[in-house]
C-alpha cells in the first residue's frame, strides 16, 4: 500500500456565496465520502485550509501576504490517503465532494526518498 | 432578569432528565477512558446555562440549548486533543473527528436524538457489569447517569464524599483499563444482561426506600431516579421485557406506602400499624397497570412474585383481612425458584398469620442449623414474635435482645426495643 496526497484546488468563490443550509448538505457529502475511506482504512488525514496565508520567495527573503496561487489554482484543502496504485487513488478521488464546487483534485504519490 | 429560583428549578429538572443522556453520548464520542471529560462538558454546559439564562431568560427550548452548548464544548475539546493521546482516534469512525472536513457532521451524527436513548441504555448495561461491585455500580449510575452530585450520593448512602469519590474512581479505572464499548446487548443475551441491570435498579430503589435517615428529599429523589431508570428500559422496544414491567409494578407498590412506614421521628411503623389511608391509590393503580402489562412471556421472575405479594398488601382494607393464603402461595413459588433463607423467613411470618404460632415455630425450626440465618437478626426477631404469641415472655424477650445485637440499623433496634416493652407490659 502506498500513500497519496490529494490537493484540492479552487472553488473558493462558489464556497463564499453558498447558503448555510446548502453548506451543511455539502458537508454531509464530505462526511459520507470520508467515512467510506475511513471504514476501508484508507484515510490518513486531511484538512481544509483558510484562503489567507503568506508566501515566502527569493531564498527566504521576500514574504508576500497571500498564497502563491490564486482563483482556480488556490489550494483549498488536502487529504492523505492509502491506495495500491495511482490509478486506484485517482478512482477514489473521483468521489470527492469538492467537484460540486468546481474544484480540481491533483493526486500525487508520496515519494520514498532513498 | 429571570428569578434565580425559577431558573434553578428548570435547570434542576432538566439536569436530572438530560445530564445522563448527554454524558452517555459524550462517552461515545470521547471513549469510555474519558468519562471525566464527558462529565466536565456536561457540567460546563450547565454552568453556562445558569449564567446565560440569568441575564437573557430561559430559552424556548432549554433542552436544545443545553445540548447545543454541550455539543459545541465537545467540538472544542476534540479540536484541542486532535494530536494528543488522550482520545483514541484509531477507530475508523472516530478518525473523522480529527478532520475539519468531517468533525462537526460526525459529532452531529453521533448526537442524533433517535440514538440518545440507546446510548443511555448502553451505558446502563455497561455500568452493571458483574466485574464492577454493586456498590460501585449504583454510585456510578447515580452520579454519572442520574446527575447526582458527589455530595448528594454521599448523603443518600450516609457515607463520606471521600468514599464516594473512591468508588467513582475505581469504576472509571475499570472502564479505562478494559476499553469498553457500551452497547445494548444482543437479543440472545438481553434477558441475562437485563437481570443484572434490574437488580442494580432495585438496589438503588432500596437504598432510597429503606434509608430511614432524616433527609426525606434525598430519599424520594433516589426512589424516583430508580423508577426513571426502569422506565427508560420500558421505553425501548428491545428492553421492554416482562420482568422490567414487574419490577416497575413492585417499586410503585412499595412507593405507594412510603409515607406511612416511617414516623415523623424516623421510627419504623409495622405494616399492621400503618395508616392505610396514607397509601397512594394513584400509585397502587399505576402499579397494577404495570403488573397487568408484565403478564406475558414465559418467565415468572421474582419481581412478578414480589409484586404480586405487595399488591395483595396494597389492596387489603386492613392487616387482619389480608389474603394470607394467596400471599403464602406466592412465597411457595418464590422458594421454588430460589431456596433463599430470607424468603423462607418472611414466609414464616405469613405462616404465623395464617396458621398460628405453633405452626410457625415448626416451620422456622427447619432453619435452626443454617449458618447464614444463625447470624441474621430477622431470624431471632421472628422467633421473638412467635414466642410472644405463644405467651412465653422470657423467650420472646431473649430472642428480641439477640436480634438487637445483630442489627446495625438504629430504627430496627428501636423497633425491637418497643416490642420488648410491649411484651413486658
Amino acid at each position: 500500500m502506498k500513500e497519496f496526497l490529494m490537493l484540492i484546488r479552487g472553488g473558493q468563490e462558489k464556497y463564499d456565496s453558498v447558503s448555510p443550509s446548502e453548506m451543511q448538505k455539502h458537508m454531509e457529502h464530505w462526511q459520507q465520502w470520508m467515512s467510506g475511506l475511513a471504514k476501508e482504512e484508507r484515510l490518513l488525514g486531511g484538512q481544509p485550509l483558510l484562503k489567507e496565508g503568506n508566501t515566502i520567495t527569493e531564498g527566504g527573503n521576500k514574504v508576500i501576504d497571500r498564497p502563491f496561487a490564486e482563483g482556480k489554482e488556490l489550494v483549498g484543502g488536502y487529504l492523505l490517503i492509502k491506495a495500491d496504485s495511482l490509478d486506484q487513488a485517482t478512482m477514489m478521488a473521483k468521489g470527492c465532494p469538492s467537484f460540486e464546487y468546481d474544484c480540481s483534485v491533483e493526486i500525487r504519490e508520496i515519494a520514498p526518498l532513498a | 432578569m429571570e428569578s434565580e429560583d425559577h431558573i434553578d428549578n428548570t435547570l434542576n429538572h432538566l439536569f436530572r432528565q438530560e445530564s445522563g443522556k448527554m454524558v452517555a453520548v459524550l462517552i461515545k464520542i470521547f471513549g469510555t477512558e474519558n468519562i471525566e471529560m464527558a462529565e466536565d462538558v456536561v457540567q460546563d454546559a450547565l454552568v453556562s446555562a445558569l449564567e446565560t439564562w440569568k441575564y437573557r431568560g430561559i430559552p424556548d427550548n432549554p433542552k436544545a440549548w443545553l445540548y447545543r452548548t454541550a455539543r459545541n464544548k465537545a467540538i472544542d475539546i476534540l479540536r484541542r486533543n486532535k494530536h494528543s493521546k488522550t482520545i483514541d482516534f484509531s477507530d475508523p469512525e472516530r478518525k473523522l473527528l480529527t478532520s475539519e472536513y468531517t468533525l462537526v457532521s460526525t459529532v452531529d451524527n453521533l448526537w442524533k436524538e433517535q440514538y440518545i436513548q440507546d446510548d443511555f441504555l448502553a451505558m446502563m448495561y455497561a455500568s452493571c457489569h458483574p466485574d464492577i461491585s454493586p456498590e460501585n455500580q449504583i454510585t456510578f449510575i447515580l452520579k454519572s447517569l442520574c446527575g447526582f452530585s458527589t455530595k448528594e450520593v454521599a448523603r443518600s448512602f450516609l457515607t463520606s464524599e471521600d468514599t464516594i469519590s473512591k468508588r467513582l474512581y475505581r469504576t472509571k479505572e475499570y472502564f479505562r483499563k478494559h476499553k469498553i464499548y457500551p452497547k445494548i446487548p444482543l437479543q440472545e443475551e438481553i434477558i441475562d444482561k437485563t437481570k443484572t441491570v434490574l437488580s442494580t435498579i432495585y438496589l438503588i430503589f432500596n437504598e432510597g426506600y429503606n434509608a430511614t435517615h432524616g433527609d426525606k428529599l434525598v430519599r424520594k429523589d433516589v426512589i424516583s431516579q430508580a423508577m426513571w431508570l426502569c422506565k427508560s428500559l420500558l421505553d425501548n422496544e428491545r428492553t421492554q421485557l416482562s420482568e422490567v414491567y414487574a419490577l416497575m409494578a413492585l417499586m410503585l407498590f412499595h412507593t405507594a406506602r412510603i409515607d406511612s412506614r416511617i414516623s415523623s421521628c424516623g421510627d419504623l411503623i409495622l405494616l399492621s400499624d400503618q395508616d392505610r389511608g396514607l397509601w397512594s391509590k394513584e400509585l397502587i393503580g399505576k402499579g397494577n397497570d404495570y403488573l397487568n402489562q408484565s403478564a406475558f412471556g414465559e418467565s415468572l421472575s421474582t419481581y412478578h412474585l414480589e409484586a404480586a405479594i405487595a399488591y395483595q398488601h396494597c389492596i387489603s382494607v386492613s392487616y387482619e383481612k389480608t389474603n394470607w393464603k394467596e400471599i403464602l402461595s406466592y412465597y411457595d413459588l418464590l422458594l421454588k425458584k430460589d431456596n433463599d433463607p430470607i424468603v423462607f423467613l418472611n414466609r414464616c411470618l405469613v405462616v404465623l398469620e395464617l396458621f398460628g404460632a405453633e405452626e410457625a415455630l415448626n416451620t422456622i425450626k427447619k432453619l435452626e442449623d443454617h449458618k447464614i440465618v444463625g447470624a441474621y437478626y430477622l431470624y431471632y426477631a421472628i422467633l421473638g414474635e412467635i414466642y410472644e404469641r405463644l405467651i412465653d415472655p422470657n423467650r420472646a424477650v431473649g430472642y428480641y435482645q439477640k436480634a438487637i445485637k445483630l442489627t446495625q440499623s438504629k430504627p430496627e433496634q428501636r423497633l425491637l426495643k418497643r416490642k420488648i416493652a410491649r411484651v413486658l407490659n
